[in-house]
């Protein structure tokens, strides 16, 4: 087996932060394909919520939407988009919640609104969606994104959202979690082959790095043949 | 009790220029049939209300209906950008719109205090964003425990327009799958119209089916397919590839233009 690039190691390390959750909220993407991963290889039993009101869904294939007719047809559950956030996300019946974003600082604020300046903006993006509300109420937040000086910026162009809940940024060279005191975003783990500098340069503000910082364990060829095996489905 | 009409009759007679009309269906179930209906009947300086405005409403505006955009996530889904709602807002092709944008939580609650005939519904959100100063919320203190939470304004379209499985003679009509914001829309607007994929003689019950009775809507026009590229579950299944190909065609302005009155204008001009 040809060894596992860097975005296939981001979907393993998020897929294993999975492991001992009981439901998860995603969106598509990268996301979408670890929280599938997961139950393939560590979780079977794992909930897997989408915004567009199913629950429990059991996706044999990576979706392209949200809302996808397999969602449905697989789900426990199917329910309108006003019961999904408020009798649902809103009292914090999901336990961990995968996000993405454009941009996120120091404090795991996202930004998925704009560039630039908001009345005259340089990138539309596509806005809100359930981010704010699903990363405040649901218990763990975990954000995955690229790691490039574009997405990790010293300062959002606009706070989507908020990131007080955030407890791991996976990103395709390492992780970074909050730090216990001061809430900052810290580097605590380096995939393999990566070094601490390298995530630095990547970082568009002066990242503060954990006294001992831990090396991913690569995919072992169960996750890894299993990841190829969903993608190519 | 809803009359069953063409989708021509029923759009020249529903939708005005100027409304604010609200096409809803949450990545399933989108009414597209309908909006390229009101293209054709060269609608104009529009209200859009729609959570995800999705392919429809990048074409809507690209056409140039839209004088107005009311939202919460404007991308195409798993795909990236809708290159039209782009454009719109950052040249102002074909013309500048004035927008106004949400979190899902937000429009949803909207629309729930709509179809209530309340002013305003209560949540828990926004607080901390830069959304506060960009949209219409107020912080608003519980009156019980003092709790600081979020109003957030009802919405009221003119028309709502949304697409279902099936009707039965007397326009009583049934959706099941993901069904969405479609019936809080519905009995939030002041006219609605449904289009379906069938009429049938009587409406078998469905798992998680949402029924809604004939007298809260004013037409039903059958549109088979009409939900297509989206899907309507047990029907039509979501072209996804279509999907991805909508990136390349709504990229360039003249490629979407000649796609548009070939596929959507049948030589109508708006």
């Amino acid at each position: 087996m040809s060894p596992a690039d860097s975005g296939e190691v981001q979907t393993v390390v998020a897929a294993r932060r999975l492991r001992e959750a009981r439901s998860v909220f995603i969106g598509v993407g990268r996301p979408s394909t670890a929280a599938i991963l997961c139950r393939m290889v560590h979780n079977p039993e794992l909930v897997l919520v989408y915004e567009s009101g199913t629950i429990g869904a059991k996706p044999h294939r990576i979706p392209l939407s949200i809302g996808d007719g397999e969602l449905a047809e697989t789900a426990d559950a199917v329910v309108s988009v006003p019961e999904m956030f408020n009798y649902w996300i809103g009292p914090g019946r999901i336990e961990v919640a995968f996000l993405g974003a454009a941009q996120i600082d120091r404090h795991a604020n996202l930004n998925s609104t704009v560039i630039g300046d908001y009345d005259n903006p340089k990138t539309r993006l596509p806005g809100a969606g359930g981010a704010p509300e699903i990363a405040a109420s649901c218990g763990e937040v975990v954000v995955v994104a690229p790691h490039s000086p574009r997405t990790f910026v010293e300062k959002l162009d606009f706070v989507t959202t908020v990131g007080h809940g955030s407890t791991a940024v996976i990103t395709d060279l390492g992780v970074l979690e909050p730090d216990a005191d001061s809430r900052e975003l810290t580097l605590v783990q380096t995939h393999e082959g990566v070094s601490i500098d390298q995530v630095k340069e990547a970082t568009g503000w002066d990242l503060a790095v954990a006294d001992e910082v831990a090396v991913t364990e690569p995919p072992t060829d169960g996750e890894l043949s299993a990841l190829r095996e969903l993608v190519s489905r | 009790m809803a009359e069953i009409v063409p989708l021509r009759d029923a759009v020249a007679g529903l939708v005005h220029d100027g409304d604010s009309v609200a096409l809803e269906g949450f990545t399933h179930l989108i009414p597209f049939a309908a909006g390229h209906e009101i293209l054709r009947r060269g609608r104009r300086d529009l209200e859009l209300i729609r959570m995800t405005p999705d392919l429809l409403y990048d074409q809507m505006i690209g056409m140039g209906a839209a004088r107005r955009l009311v939202f919460s996530y404007g991308g195409n889904p798993g795909v990236g950008s809708l290159h039209r709602f782009r454009d719109a807002i950052e040249n102002g092709w074909p013309h500048p719109i004035e927008i106004e944008e949400h979190s899902h939580a937000g429009m949803a609650n909207r629309y729930t205090a709509g179809a209530a005939d309340l002013p305003f519904a209560v949540m828990r959100g926004y607080a901390g964003t830069d959304l506060v100063e960009h949209t219409r919320v107020r912080p608003i203190a519980c009156p019980f425990t003092g709790e600081e939470l979020m109003a957030v304004p009802a919405l009221r379209p003119d028309v709502a327009i949304v697409h279902a499985q099936e009707a039965d003679h007397d326009g009583n009509v049934q959706l099941w799958g993901i069904p969405g914001v479609q019936k809080e829309a519905v009995l939030a607007a002041s006219r609605s119209l449904v289009t379906v994929e069938r009429v049938v003689d009587e409406l078998e019950p469905r798992p998680g089916g949402v029924v809604m009775p004939g007298w809260v809507i004013d037409a039903v026009s059958e549109a088979p397919g009409g939900s297509q590229p989206s899907y309507s579950l047990g029907i039509t299944r979501r072209d996804n590839d279509f999907y991805r190909e909508w990136d390349a065609i709504s990229r360039d302005r003249d490629r979407f233009g000649a796609w548009m009155d070939e596929h959507v204008m049948n030589g109508v001009r708006a």
